[in-house]
């Protein structure tokens, strides 16, 4: 088979069921119908099984929803702020 | 003389004709005009109320169901002065702002609790309680499209309809400026928002600023044992009260923090640590709800 960019030859390697055709002169890759695809699937596998598991949710507080604060207690300093002690007494 | 001025001017007036000392102008929220006359004061409502409601709600808070837990009017009557509706209360002691932790969450909450065990049958027919409309319009008011109102605008977007639903009486827009203290002790006060509706949204600012992590645990605790202790059914009856407080205080999350950046921006200056907190929360509650929401895309 003749390289269709340099019309160099090209060399046929099989990887992993996957068939490549590589040009001696270019380096240049030919993928057969549907090998592209494979690729694509065998690096999304090799993705899943080597990503980190998603971290598991927070525990709930007790008593506390689960949108709410992550850590209560951070902000309680702030209890003299005017803006907390308006919010406190107004509409 | 502005027509403000002509407004004050009749408020006074109408304070020195029930009132038993000088009529003054208290500082309030910039929609309301206070007047107080000794023992009494004058309330111009918001611009643009609707009388037939006031009237309604008027009714109901000189009714003996409601003695003792809602201040009840020396009369009846809403005036209309210079297009602004008008009513006349006795005056009582508003909560310290300089000590709010001497606040009384207690008092309040079984107030609350009463207010929600009163009979709907024992009051006349009264509107739509006045708290998830309170929602969308403070967030519609916002007229920018920084992040922040971006944040505020989304989160709304993602909450189902609000609406206040049948239920029972419910004061509508309950803080710790909706109380005075009288002779007899604590009552609150602001008819404008009561009416029918689920009564966990009388719960939802003290809920909303404890998620968000501003109320300290132990007040949240303390107002809602005490609530509960009342016979107060908001939370419901079961060990967890987010079932039934969760909308409510998401929704009234959203709406502080639409206030609270209007106000900064009226101020001309940027959110401080508490409103940055409440915008953080609205975040929260974006993620969540979009998580519940969002769709697999393959």
């Amino acid at each position: 088979m003749q390289c269709p960019k340099c019309r160099g030859a090209m060399r046929t390697y099989e990887r992993n069921g996957v068939h490549i055709d590589q040009c001696d002169g270019c380096r240049g890759i030919f993928l057969d119908y549907g090998e592209l695809e494979t690729l694509t699937r065998m690096e999304s596998q090799w993705s899943q099984s080597h990503a980190a598991p998603p971290p598991p949710p927070p525990p709930p507080v007790h008593g506390a929803p689960a949108w709410g604060a992550p850590h209560h207690g951070g902000h309680y300093g702030h209890h003299r702020q005017r803006s907390w002690v308006g919010m406190l007494f107004s509409t | 003389m502005s027509d403000s001025d002509d407004l004050i001017d009749e408020l006074l007036r109408i304070g020195a004709r029930y009132g038993d000392a000088p009529a003054e102008v208290l500082p309030t929220r910039p929609d309301v005009i206070i007047v107080r006359a000794g023992s009494i004061v004058v309330k111009a409502h918001a611009p643009g109320a609707a009388e037939a409601p006031l009237v309604e709600r008027m009714r109901a808070v000189a009714r003996p169901a409601l003695r003792g837990i809602m201040l009840e009017p020396l009369t009846e009557e809403v005036a209309v002065v210079h297009d602004r509706l008008v009513t006349v209360w006795p005056a009582g002691v508003p909560v310290d702002h300089r000590d709010p932790d001497a606040a009384p969450w207690e008092a309040a909450a079984r107030l609350l609790a009463r207010l929600h065990a009163v009979p709907a049958r024992e009051l006349p027919s009264l509107p739509a309680a006045g708290g998830p409309a309170r929602v969308a319009a403070t967030v519609a008011r916002l007229d920018g499209d920084s992040a922040a109102e971006r944040v505020v605008r989304r989160a709304l977007a993602c909450l189902p309809a609000l609406d206040a639903g049948p239920g029972s009486p419910t004061h509508g827009d309950w803080h710790m400026g909706q109380l005075v203290r009288l002779p007899g002790g604590w009552i609150l006060i602001d008819v404008d928002d009561l009416g029918i509706g689920d009564p966990a949204w009388d719960l939802a600012r003290p809920a909303a600023w404890f998620a968000a992590g501003l109320l300290e645990p132990e007040v949240w605790h303390r107002f809602l044992g005490a609530y509960r202790a009342a016979g107060g059914l908001a939370a419901g009856a079961g060990a967890d009260p987010w079932e039934r407080l969760d909308l409510p205080a998401q929704a009234m999350t959203v709406q502080l923090t639409a206030a609270a950046v209007a106000t900064a921006k009226r101020e001309g200056r940027p959110l401080d640590e508490v409103e940055q907190v409440l915008i953080d929360t609205c975040q929260r509650i974006v993620q969540l709800r979009s998580a519940c929401h969002s769709v697999p895309t393959q």
